[in-house]
């Protein structure tokens, strides 16, 4: 089911004027913060009252300003989860995971409780109180309450965002799932460039309010002049498959029938999979690299040189593999004279392609 | 045990527990409504409304007792009203537990409405969008994490209903075995020579009670914030 989202507010600092129709899937919600991401979803969740707005869920208007017509929260069928989890502090896990369940019992059998409770791995904490559990922990039982509460509708407000790197790397593959498998449109609000390319169906990059630029994680990361959240945030998203994992424990993709090398996945052979590869990451060689530590190469020509306002400039390269960014300095983009045409090789290194650039592919 | 008290100070003691039962089971739930109210919705008057449920704190309890006969006495509309469907105050029990009930409302509303105060309002959010309506929040959410602070309400509530005097005799007089509560039999028994004996002991067990009840309240309160704070 698709989602869509026009809406109009009067904000501290700025107006929202946010306006986008996204294909089902995960829509996310991209931008840095102060941008309008969190107003944009306590409208959907009807938390918040905009001035003017239309949001539908397939058919199914939640608001229409226009036909007077505002659904409070709790006849939206959401499952909102939220950064801070926000579970109930007097009720145990179990009874946290059964309340949306109990209030949506009428709209018919949802989610099996065993499944969910199998699938986020949580079996083992269901008598606890959420203040004994971990932050990781909270989360994924703040997933498991938001699926469980039938929702047609799920919204993540950075989900993540509170966790530490191992704790995301430990609940993103949950989301790839919900993604993959719920059919349910998902709203995920997120700054960081790693879970959207990983995540995202469709980018909404949202700048002051308003819908900057709306696209594929392919599409948008490959641009060179795609830059909302900084220069370090740059980095093409390749598509691949996992060819095989070797005993030395390197995990070995293809590309485009180009192989990729990274450090051990725990998907099996043939499972579709994300790359995201951070442009500061990338050296460009004009020769073909010789004796070198790096294992992967991607050869191609240049597309794109773009150059910024300090000494760096960012070079989009055409590879079998996908589009790839580089990010290199002004100097050495006059040093090696590299405009579009020109054949390059791209030299990244196996063990700067972190776990969280890594995830199932859609 | 009944030969230590006599029938008179027995008396007394019922009464002052049955007055100060009903007052707190009367106010509790208007209390919390108000407290709700105050600590959660914008409305137009709510200063005043404020000002209002405060007064029976800051006014001299004469004053309070003297407008409550003033409101609920037989001849006047409002007493005359609630007369004719059966309601009397004036000069009954029903007056003493009114009375009380007034004068400890304001210390009811305090302590629960900072207890709604200290509730996350992004919990109840949390249970909105996960399908709950307003009055399923409060009972589900809100009121589960207020009940340290609805029990401390009510115990303070019930303590200043038994200590209730200078409203209660202004309102309903002294009258043994209708009237004539706690501290006004007290009051009564120091009037007469020779009754120091019975203030003292109703004097006594006016202490235990008061002493009983806030040791309750606080050793429940404690068990519920433990329970909530899930540790």
């Amino acid at each position: 089911m698709s989602l869509s989202v026009h809406i109009r507010q009067r904000l501290e600092g700025f107006d929202l004027e946010v306006d986008f129709d996204a294909p089902p899937g995960l829509t996310a919600l991209f931008g840095a913060s102060g941008t309008g991401k969190t107003s944009v979803v306590n409208a959907v969740a009807g938390l918040s009252r905009p001035d003017r707005a239309r949001i539908a869920v397939g058919d199914w208007a939640l608001c229409d300003t226009g036909q007077r017509l505002h659904l409070p929260p709790h006849k939206r069928r959401l499952g909102y989860i939220f950064q801070e989890g926000r579970l109930f502090p007097h009720l145990t896990v179990r009874q946290n995971l059964h309340y949306g369940a109990w209030f949506t019992r009428r709209h018919g059998p949802g989610e099996d409780m065993a499944r969910v409770v199998e699938m986020l791995g949580i079996g083992a904490l269901l008598n606890r109180r959420p203040g004994a559990l971990s932050g990781g922990e909270k989360q994924r039982v703040a997933i498991g309450r938001a699926l469980l509460a039938k929702p047609r509708l799920i919204l993540a407000d950075e989900p993540l965002a509170a966790l530490d790197e191992a704790r995301k790397a430990e609940i993103l593959p949950y989301f790839e799932r919900l993604r993959d498998e719920a059919g349910i449109p998902i709203l995920y609000v997120s700054h960081s460039p790693a879970e959207v390319a990983r995540l995202a169906t469709t980018v909404v990059a949202l700048e002051r309010g308003r819908v900057a630029r709306m696209a594929t994680p392919g599409e948008l990361f490959s641009d060179p002049g795609f830059r909302p959240a900084g220069p370090r945030a740059i980095g093409a998203v390749l598509e691949a498959r996992v060819r095989l994992h070797h005993d030395d424990g390197l995990t070995e993709l293809d590309a485009g029938g180009v192989p990729l090398f990274l450090p051990h996945i725990s998907e099996p052979p043939g499972h579709p999979i994300r790359v995201r590869i951070a442009a500061q990451d990338v050296t460009l060689s004009l020769d073909a690299p010789g004796r070198i530590s790096a294992l992967n190469v991607l050869s191609g020509t240049v597309d794109e040189v773009q150059a910024g306002d300090g000494p760096g400039a960012v070079v989009a390269m055409k590879t079998p593999a996908g589009r790839v960014l580089a990010r290199v300095t002004r100097r050495s983009v006059a040093a090696l004279d590299l405009k579009p045409g020109l054949a390059c090789h791209a030299i990244v290194k196996t063990v700067s392609i972190a776990p969280g650039d890594v995830g199932g592919g859609a | 045990m009944s030969g230590w008290l006599g029938p008179e100070e027995w008396q007394a003691l019922a009464l002052s527990l049955k007055v100060a039962t009903w007052a707190t089971l009367a106010a509790l739930p208007l209390g919390l409504f108000v407290a709700h109210a105050l600590a959660r919705w914008q409305f137009p008057g709510k200063q005043i409304l404020n000002g209002l449920v405060h007064l029976p704190l800051v006014l001299p309890p004469v004053v309070t007792g003297y407008l409550l006969l003033l409101t609920f006495n037989p001849t006047a509309p409002v007493g005359d009203a609630l007369n004719a469907i059966g309601i009397t105050f004036a000069f009954r029990w029903t007056g003493a537990a009114l009375a009380a009930g007034v004068m400890g409302f304001p210390l009811m509303v305090r302590a629960m409405r900072l207890s709604i105060e200290a509730v996350d309002p992004k919990l109840e959010q949390a249970a909105a969008t996960l399908g709950a309506s307003r009055i399923w929040v409060f009972f589900t959410v809100t009121l589960p994490l207020i009940l340290p602070g609805v029990l401390a309400g009510a115990i303070l509530g019930f303590a200043k209903a038994m200590g209730e005097f200078g409203a209660t005799i202004t309102f309903v007089s002294n009258i043994p075995g209708q009237t004539q509560t706690l501290p006004s039999a007290i009051y009564a028994f120091l009037q007469v020579p020779g009754g120091e004996g019975a203030a003292l002991r109703l004097v006594l067990i006016s202490v235990v009670v008061a002493m009983g009840a806030l040791l309750a309240s606080e050793l429940l309160a404690r068990r519920l914030a433990k329970r909530v704070g899930g540790a």
